[in-house]
């Protein structure tokens, strides 16, 4: 095969993966959004695999063998309410895939026709040190966002003194590694680039709280983007790069817009120790009163009513309650009430998670709408129904300027008539503020597990068609 | 008399001038000599890569600011997935003949990579087949 026809070829892989990308603006054209994304990938492999370059495909078959029944197998059993952890060990895999490439090329440069072992171009030495970087920290950054998600690592913020003067020294220590690295071209050099760039992935991630993980997911989903880039800058091959730019970039927005949605600054995000801790100044105000009340009040408030609005947060997804919620609104449905879904941008543990759990409990999507679409309808709305969000709905963050959320959009839940709230207990939320809206004459608490609850309502509907 | 004084600088002046053209023409030739050893050797491409890289950027932001919010989880997934296309790399190294260190990087990049292809595609489908409108 000619050097241009492979070059044609890697660019038409290029426009598919674009294409995948455009698909996703709606979910009619998703899922060939989808198909071509995996079009894409089967002719960037076999163009790969028709280079003068490649010749023994046995232990290539055998790797896609082994890693493609095991991807296979994890995908087809994963429960929807682990996706995150999920995306973030994925990420994880990218970035350990990034750091073995670049050893390949570091140890067998002919193949890359980038110099000879020993003599390797300078620019491509730069260029194979930050993809390798980028990867490692991308590496361990990712298991441990893995660890905090799946409950293995406590989602706490690890802070010890002076973790930022570490951290930038080990920067520092990274970027003088680079450039031994590309005077040198020393092994050690190399793999003190690994290591250290191991570590750094660790010490980035341990300080940030469980509830910004969204903004970690996606910005682990960016550096994957730019650790693929810099490889390609590396091999010179313009797919991955254009690739590693298009993921990079889409992971950026990602988390920008998950800052966004909690108003948080994305430094302030990185240099983490935010959540996780229960603030003092709760103290003292426990005796304040609650209204409590049962799923069969809750089921009567709600079936009177002509507009309910849910509004579910990560609580739902722990507690698996989706299906439950999808059918007690199913229920209502039949009884005349118009039920909508209102999903704030940073609920769940990753981007659009809530929109997944509530399609897989066959939710219509058009039901299912964002804080800017919804936000001016609470007030002409008789109830809605809290599930397993806090923070999401405190109104605290438009009044009280001395809350560590002020100034953070959230849902205009307390301006509805009435708001029926499914919580466990009365612990705060993960940024560890009070919320104003249990205490409000307006609000009726429902203690317990979230899908029990569900099932209960369901089950005084039911009772009241006979 | 003065025809011939300025007939004598002028010659001055054009020697004066050739002088200084030599070194100009040498310093020409040079520059075209590296230029075209430069854009014959490889490597030195790397403004021509960089230009991808920035407008695959700008294509990247467009387009992903287009994505309905509803989908961020399908496009991280499919995201991830995309960005296993890393595994050219490891096909590269896993192919030459013989056995050394870098065709073994290369054999586990490629089923690291290929993990994550399988995975992000079909999770990413798995997502997708979920998303219906009302009946």
């Amino acid at each position: 095969m000619s050097a241009s026809l492979t070059a044609s070829l890697y660019l038409l892989s290029s426009v598919c993966f674009i294409m995948a990308l455009r698909g996703l603006s709606s979910p009619k054209s998703a899922r060939i959004g989808n198909i071509y994304g995996i079009a894409g990938m089967v002719i960037a492999v076999f163009t790969t695999l028709a280079l003068p370059g490649v010749i023994s495909f046995g232990m290539i078959v055998l790797g896609v063998l082994i890693g493609g029944a095991i991807g296979t197998v994890i995908a087809l059993r994963i429960e929807m309410t682990a996706l995150p952890q999920l995306v973030a060990a994925f990420h994880s895999l990218v970035g350990l895939s990034a750091v073995f490439v670049a050893g390949a090329a570091f140890y067998a440069p002919e193949a890359y026709g980038i110099g000879h072992a020993g003599n390797i171009k300078t620019a491509s030495l730069v260029e194979m040190s930050i993809g390798t970087a980028i990867g490692a920290i991308t590496f361990t950054g990712s298991i441990i966002a893995f660890g905090k998600l799946q409950g293995i690592v406590s989602g706490r913020p690890l802070v010890f003194p002076g973790q930022h003067l570490v951290n930038l020294g080990l920067g520092i220590f990274l970027a003088a590694l680079v450039i031994w690295l590309a005077l040198d071209e020393s092994q050690t050099a190399f793999w003190l680039i690994v290591i250290i760039s191991l570590l750094l992935g660790i010490l980035i991630i341990v300080p940030i709280g469980g509830a910004d993980m969204p903004v970690v997911v996606s910005m682990l989903n960016s550096y994957s983007g730019w650790a693929a880039a810099g490889i390609g800058f590396t091999l010179s091959n313009p797919l991955l790069i254009i690739v590693g730019a298009l993921v990079g970039s889409s992971g950026a927005i990602l988390s920008y817009i998950m800052c966004k949605g909690m108003n948080r600054s994305f430094i302030s995000v990185i240099l983490g120790g935010f959540g996780g801790e229960i603030s003092g100044s709760s103290e003292g105000k426990e005796d304040r009163i609650v209204k409590q009340g049962a799923a069969a009040d809750a089921a009567f408030i709600m079936e009177q009513a002509t507009t309910v609005i849910i509004v579910p947060g990560y609580g739902m997804a722990v507690a698996q309650a989706q299906h439950s919620l999808a059918e007690m609104a199913n229920l209502l449905g039949e009884k005349g009430v118009e039920v909508r879904y209102a999903i704030h941008p940073v609920a769940g543990r990753m981007p659009g998670h809530m929109n997944v759990l509530l399609a897989e409990a066959n939710v219509p999507y058009e039901n299912v709408l964002e804080l800017d679409e919804i936000n001016h309808d609470f007030a002409s709305t008789e109830v809605v129904f809290v599930i397993g969000a806090n923070d999401t709905v405190n109104p605290a963050a438009k009044t009280d300027k001395s809350s560590a959320i002020y100034g953070m959009p959230v849902l205009n839940v307390e301006e509805a008539q009435t708001t029926l709230v499914v919580k466990r207990s009365m612990a705060s939320g993960y940024a560890g503020v009070d919320n104003p809206l249990f205490f409000s004459d307006k609000t009726m608490m429902l203690f317990g597990d979230a899908k029990k609850m569900c099932e209960d309502i369901v089950k005084s509907l039911q009772g009241s068609q006979h | 008399m003065n025809a011939t004084n300025i007939a004598v600088k002028a010659m001055k002046i054009a020697d004066e001038l050739h002088n200084l053209y030599l070194p100009v023409a040498d310093a020409a030739q040079k520059t075209n000599n590296i230029v075209i050893s430069s854009s014959s050797g490889a490597g030195d491409n790397f403004v021509f890569l960089f230009t991808i890289f920035v407008l695959a950027v700008f294509i990247g932001y467009y387009v992903v600011w287009s994505v309905t919010p509803a989908l961020h989880s399908p496009l991280m997934a499919i995201t991830n997935a995309i960005s296993s296309v890393i595994i050219v790399g490891a096909l590269i190294a896993a192919g030459p003949e013989g056995w050394n260190l870098a065709k073994i990087f290369g054999f586990i990049a490629v089923i690291l990579a290929s993990v994550n292809i399988f995975g992000g595609f079909i999770v990413t489908q798995r997502m997708l087949q979920m998303f219906r409108q009302k009946r």
